[in-house]
């Protein structure tokens, strides 16, 4: 039995090399800043999404964010899921003007959007957009949250990151320093400061509580069925634990016959 | 032989429909009272478990491909409605999605368990590589599925996992053409991964099926890596493995619903919600995490063809493994220093996996590497040579004699030969 034993050893030690070299391996120097962990009502398998905190989200995203950005995945109806009543959907909707088909003379129409129409989009078509903002195109925000690593922090990250870039830092023509950004230098212009909104509920109009706001609206919109998936998760997890159980129990009276 | 089968059923239809097709005398003898070695471990259950994630992978996918549009202008929309406005669409997706996580899960757990317990020996060796084979059709469905929400990482995976067969002298480049259906991925690739992504599960299932039939033939293997010598040995199916198997599912399933309802997106990739540009490639382009490893292997060769070449031969080495492995004894745990070394590869193939997620660069570089020099140098050099300079530990008489509790120390002269079969 000496043998596997003195074998081991040499096995674990050069396991522990190989991790240790894995683990130990240098981070870039230099690189953006990991988005820092904000509290939101979102998160953890309990959270909810605060209303209140979306819908002043939504009136940041129709303020300012939808100069530039659309939403192509929305329609005017999905503000229920942030408690718009039908009424106010409808006079929102019916606040734009977009494309109806033709007419019977074959001629473009528009119109007041409905609840069923698709979020209006500030450009018809990217080229327009790239012409509008310097060359760079803004992203479609429908599902941005899920499309970026590190989530809703990173996008607030994003929006409360911007500051004068190093002295020793060169930028590219228009661009701008910020921390949160892969490479530092972002094409849009910094969209949100204090007091850029007016809060009609009396929520201090701080940078950091309108990026909150519009990052809750941003979750909601790429996850419209959250609500739904954690309520309906927490009973089925419960439920399947309970089964767990019950079933063990059942296979140990049915196996105690064998031993 | 023809004529109407004997059937032992008491109830008269029942009776009759046996007696024409024996469906349920089949079930029965296969799956009722098959006999099944009494000391199988909770390793056993992922068999059951690969089989149950099949069928929910098969099912949730008839639906979503009712509402999937595979033309590249529509598909990434598609998705998106499937997850907005489907009822429970998302629900659907999410399942869909996380399920081929679990499935490889479920599966690499269910191969472990077939090199600790040496399940690939003799007889079994036919039954291990139609495994293998249904771990290759698994990869290639996962890797066309992967492609169908037509985000970046679908676009930028189909472009680098078909532009591998380019390595290959004089035809590559036809190949991959081939491939494509035209001379790039684009809408030709996804209408022909969406047909294939449907048709290759039931080919999975035609090969379950002989995967099943041939494991009725040998028996399972079991922990002790020795054949049943009796009815001593031997237990019915029903109900102690079925119920067996149900504690498992239950587990199984509580960790597939906290992924599904909680995490739906922790395994997945953000770029692949950024829908496909064939003009901006990602920072890094990564593959799902199950193919991590074999990706590592691939990018620690500076040499294409070799690279890919090596990528097939670290599953084309699994078909072989029968007859790598020389040793006669089955069990890991009569088999001291296999027993540690198969830890030993485990944690090269997470090793591998982790390399697979970082940019190959200096020292992961080096360290992707060694785990592929050692991934094959497990399989080629020390399997062949470990059979023939280990001394086992001896083989219990039989499987009933030492599953009784506490076990003890086994009287030294117990040693068996492994392969008898009764």
């Amino acid at each position: 039995m000496r043998r596997p034993l003195r074998l081991r050893t040499v096995l674990l030690h050069g396991a522990a090399v190989l991790l240790a070299a894995a683990l130990a391996h240098p981070a870039p120097a230099a690189e953006t800043a990991e988005p820092v962990a904000q509290s939101w009502s979102f998160s953890g398998p309990f959270g909810g999404l605060d209303l209140a905190a979306a819908q002043r989200g939504f009136q940041i995203y129709k303020e300012i964010c939808s100069n530039c950005h659309s939403m192509n995945q929305l329609y005017y109806r999905n503000l229920s899921g942030i408690g718009l009543s039908e009424d106010q959907i409808k006079a929102i909707a019916a606040s734009f003007t977009v494309p109806k088909g033709v007419d019977d003379q074959g001629q473009p129409v528009e119109g007041p959007a409905l609840p069923s129409s698709h979020f209006h989009a500030p450009f018809p078509n990217p080229e327009a957009a790239r012409a509008a903002n310097n060359g760079a195109l803004p992203p479609d925000l429908s599902v941005i949250v899920k499309a970026r690593e590190g989530g809703p922090d990173y996008i607030y990250g994003i929006l409360t990151g911007y500051a004068d870039p190093p002295p020793d830092m060169k930028m590219g023509d228009g661009m701008m320093y910020n921390k949160q950004y892969p490479g530092n230098q972002i094409a849009m212009p910094q969209p949100l400061q204090d007091g850029s909104v007016t809060y009609t509920d009396g929520t201090p109009n701080t940078l950091s509580q309108e990026a909150h706001d519009v990052v809750t609206f941003l979750t909601f919109a790429a996850n419209p069925e959250m609500i739904e998936r954690k309520r309906m998760g927490v009973r089925i997890v419960l439920f399947l634990v309970m089964m767990t159980g019950v079933t063990y129990v059942v296979k140990r009276k049915i196996w105690a016959d064998l031993h | 032989m023809v004529g109407l089968h004997k059937s032992e059923f008491a109830n008269p239809v029942v009776n009759w429909i046996d007696q024409r097709l024996p469906l349920f005398s089949m079930m029965k003898n296969e799956y009722s009272s098959f006999p099944t070695p009494k000391n199988f471990n909770y390793f056993w259950n992922f068999g059951a478990l690969a089989m149950i994630n099949l069928m929910i992978m098969v099912a949730t996918g008839v639906f979503l491909a009712m509402h999937y549009t595979p033309n590249t202008a529509m598909a990434f929309d598609s998705v998106e409605r499937i997850m907005r406005d489907v009822n429970y669409g998302w629900l659907l997706r999410y399942v869909h999605m996380n399920g081929a996580s679990m499935f490889f899960i479920v599966v690499y757990i269910h191969i472990f368990r077939g090199l600790y317990y040496g399940s690939y020996k003799n007889p079994r060796e036919l039954l291990w590589m139609l495994g293998v084979v249904i771990l290759l059709l698994m990869m290639a469905t996962a890797f066309m599925g992967y492609v169908l929400p037509w985000g970046q990482m679908s676009y930028w995976g189909a472009t680098v996992i078909t532009n591998l067969f380019s390595a290959f002298p004089v035809v590559g480049e036809s190949i991959v053409t081939w491939l494509w259906g035209g001379f790039s991925v684009d809408n030709a690739t996804l209408n022909r991964f969406f047909s294939l992504h449907y048709l290759l599960p039931f080919v999975i299932i035609a090969v379950v099926f002989l995967h099943v039939i041939a494991l009725h033939i040998t028996g399972s293997n079991n922990p002790l890596g020795i054949e049943p010598k009796g009815p001593q040995d031997t237990i019915p199916f029903h109900p102690y493995y079925t119920i067996k198997d149900s504690v498992g599912m239950c587990v199984y399933l509580t960790v597939f619903a906290i992924l599904v309802f909680f995490a739906p997106n922790f395994l997945g990739h953000p770029d692949n919600y950024i829908p496909a540009n064939p003009l901006a490639t990602p920072a890094d382009v990564v593959p799902e995490w199950y193919f991590l490893p074999y990706y590592a292997i691939l990018r620690s060769v500076p040499n294409k063809l070799i690279g890919v070449l090596m990528l097939f031969g670290s599953i084309g080495v699994m078909f072989i493994l029968p007859w790598l492995d020389t040793s006669p004894v089955r069990s890991a745990r009569f088999r001291p220093i296999y027993r540690q070394l198969i830890w030993v590869f485990v944690i090269d193939c997470l090793v591998l996996g982790y390399v697979g997620a970082k940019p190959p660069q200096g020292s992961i570089l080096l360290i992707g590497r060694v785990a592929t020099a050692y991934y094959f140098l497990h399989y080629l050099v020390i399997l062949p040579l470990l059979g023939k300079l280990e001394r086992p530990l001896p083989l219990p008489e039989s499987i009933s004699q030492p599953v009784t509790r506490g076990g003890g120390p086994l009287p030294a002269g117990a040693a068996a030969t492994p392969m008898e079969k009764v």
